[in-house]
């Protein structure tokens, strides 16, 4: 394995390709596996080329924040990931939610502040969960997420449920409070919770070396449980690090921390120039992209990737269309829904789709 | 019925309801082996054991956050707050996250959290504050505030059940001052006010521990007619009930042991002036604590909070006018 050529990270983190003849089949991913991973990725990148379109377009309002460049973060951590297992997605992480069936055209809706939105219009962007699939959506004040997952895992194991929680973080939440807060919290209460550190290199613009001294992975060994890096770029790698993180919790082995090596590809939002990155970084980081990694390796199980890639599109086009015609919420609604009728049904969140084959019958 | 404390009331209430339902778990602070910072949990351990009645790592946003998180899994926490001066160390999970949840996502968040408030006590200026209009001002946030025993222990079994996240306000010089007559078994007290006292020339508009203050300051002035009316829940704000009051006494005093500005006094007043006003016989009247920390010493506390003579000036000065 090769060792990183570059110093962004302060472990060893093999980043970069190896061509798939070099390497030996994944344990845990049949060849189905291995495409429906590369499908989602193409489908996320496809959806927010798509968004960011609209967005030129004038019809995402705010701005718009994606995910170019890291699909196999929340792909392949969302692949190893069981049906009655909960997550709370960041900004960056919509491969999360194809992953657990949330429908492209209401991701459109979405960004777009429509009525079929996940949120209703009540939020914007990624700003977003659907109960409906296990998901919590992201706030703002990062890592909030962290302690809700933490408090997910704790009911599991109240309960003595073979569950799991999981969540994503960037680096630059590594420097707040909320990041102790929950890493104590599951390392005291030997939760079942994988923490996903996001570590894409700059938190808008601040690089990190200018959030931390040591590199958030090795303090996990201070709270009492493993860190793990991973070439955040590989959704295979992802995939396994999570999967054997699950194993860890739902057998009592407690939290893990893996730390996801990857770059941020483009602004932190579509109003951000990213001038304060260094162009040489950039182009090194396009010859690591995730997708045409995994397209190789799809390639070499004698798929036709184009093929494959245009029914991503057309799926896509035909799910900007449903979004385009749908209507805008009725002003009338917007002091609707603050507080939940006591005579209305509890609502808890449920089940979402499991793809993995390690999960089918 | 039992005759029993305004904390009795609190641990009777938070006992039922365990017994009732095996969602419901405490978390907190000190709460178990010790059995919390004021005994309101003693002995629950014993009868619930170390998961139910959790005691946490010293973190606030921590005990919220994963109290939101167990909820949305099916959980039903009770959080509670060593001091209320503390849930400044949880604000964010409760404004950001557990009061927009089910606004922006759909997903109700049913927790309860205990803020044991209020000053008194010579605790200074961490250990007396009165923080409920923080949360009134922030949207998805139910408020209560109980004055009576029989209160507290309806509204803390309201709260539990109440999909919604609820801030349980209980004033700690309340615990073992105040005794009241308390129904035995399971029951709820509405998010509505209550009369205290019946009354027409003049009406004080408070809750919490300010409803005995207000009773004492006017249980026997120069003959006048004083009602008392006891708002019990700050979110949602019990207009009718305000209104009504404002209809039958014309004359009005609000008082706040809270700082004034933006209290929730500062909100009955606007609203009288919006939809009362031509009910009024005389200027809204409010009675406060000045916008400065809680001093420690006692001369200076004393001089801060509201005392029953500065509320009985203020109706006699009103019920001249």
């Amino acid at each position: 394995m090769r060792k990183a050529t570059m110093a962004t990270s302060s472990t060893d983190v093999p980043i970069g390709p190896r061509t798939p003849a070099q390497e030996s089949p994944p344990a845990h991913l049949t060849p189905d596996d291995r495409v429906g991973l590369l499908r989602a990725m193409l489908l996320m990148r496809a959806i927010e080329q798509r968004a960011m379109n609209l967005y030129r377009q004038g019809k995402v309002p705010g701005s718009f924040y994606d995910g170019f460049g890291q699909e196999a973060v929340s792909v392949g951590a969302t692949w190893a990931m069981a049906a009655a297992d909960r997550l709370c997605v960041l900004h960056r992480d919509l491969g999360a939610h194809l992953v657990r069936g949330v429908e492209p055209a209401r991701i459109l809706a979405q960004y777009m502040g429509r009525e079929a939105g996940i949120t209703s219009g009540r939020d914007g962007n990624v700003h977003f969960g659907d109960y409906r699939t296990g998901c919590v959506g992201m706030v703002s004040m990062l890592p909030d997420m962290m302690l809700v997952a933490a408090g997910m895992a704790m009911a599991f194991k109240l309960r003595g449920e073979a569950r799991c929680a999981l969540t994503w973080f960037g680096d630059g939440s590594t420097s707040r409070g909320d990041f102790h807060e929950a890493m104590n919290w599951a390392g005291v209460q030997n939760l079942p919770v994988i923490f996903i550190l996001e570590n894409n290199q700059f938190a808008y613009s601040t690089p990190i070396d200018q959030q931390f001294a040591v590199n958030p992975v090795q303090r996990a060994a201070g709270y009492g449980f493993p860190g793990v890096s991973v070439d955040g770029n590989d959704v295979e790698a992802v995939f396994e690090a999570t999967r054997a993180a699950r194993e860890r919790a739902i057998t009592g082995g407690g939290p893990t921390l893996i730390e996801a090596v990857t770059m941020r590809m483009h602004g932190h939002g579509a109003h951000d120039d990213m001038k304060y990155v260094p162009k040489a970084l950039v182009e090194e980081w396009r010859t690591k992209d995730p997708i045409d990694r995994q397209r190789a390796r799809v390639a070499q199980l004698g798929i036709d990737v184009d093929v494959l890639h245009d029914e991503v599109r057309a799926e896509v086009e035909q799910a900007a269309k449903v979004a385009l015609a749908g209507p805008m919420p009725d002003p009338a609604t917007a002091t609707d829904r603050l507080f939940h009728p006591r005579d209305a049904d509890e609502i808890l969140l449920e089940d979402g789709q499991a793809p993995w084959s390690g999960f089918q019958p | 019925m039992t005759e029993m404390t305004y904390l009795r009331a609190i641990s009777d209430g938070l006992r039922t309801e365990m017994r009732d339902d095996a969602r419901v778990l405490l978390m907190g602070e000190d709460i178990g082996v010790y059995g919390g910072a004021f005994k309101v949990t003693d002995g629950f351990i014993d009868e619930f054991g170390a998961d139910r009645v959790m005691d946490t790592p010293l973190a606030e946003s921590g005990i919220v956050g994963t109290a939101v998180g167990a909820a949305v899994v099916g959980l039903r926490p009770v959080c509670e707050m060593q001091f209320a001066d503390f849930v400044s160390c949880g604000f964010d999970q409760i404004i950001n996250v557990a009061g927009k949840m089910l606004y922006r996502q759909g997903l109700p968040v049913n927790v309860t959290i205990r803020l044991p408030s209020g000053g008194g006590f010579s605790g200074g200026p961490f250990h007396s504050q009165n923080p409920e209009a923080w949360f009134m001002h922030s949207p998805g946030l139910k408020v209560v505030a109980p004055s009576t025993p029989e209160d507290a222990k309806g509204l803390i079994i309201a709260s539990i059940r109440d999909p919604n996240p609820v801030i349980y306000m209980e004033h700690k010089n309340l615990y073992r001052h105040v005794k009241g007559e308390v129904p035995e078994g399971s029951y709820e007290t509405p998010f509505r006010a209550r009369v205290a006292r019946e009354g027409s020339d003049l009406v004080v508009i408070t809750y919490g521990a300010m409803v005995h203050t207000a009773l004492e300051a006017t249980h026997d002035l120069d003959g006048a007619s004083i009602m008392v009316l006891d708002l019990r829940s700050l979110v949602p704000l019990d207009e009718a009930a305000i209104l009504a009051a404002v209809r039958e006494c014309s004359k009005v005093v609000v008082v706040d042991e809270a700082n004034r500005t933006c209290a929730a006094g500062a909100q009955v007043a606007a609203l009288i002036a919006e939809r009362g006003f031509e009910d009024l016989d005389g200027p809204v009247v409010r009675v406060a604590s000045p916008d400065v920390p809680i001093p420690f010493s006692p001369p200076l506390e004393a001089a801060v909070l509201p005392s029953a003579d500065r509320v009985r000036e203020a109706c006699r000065q009103l019920l001249e006018y």
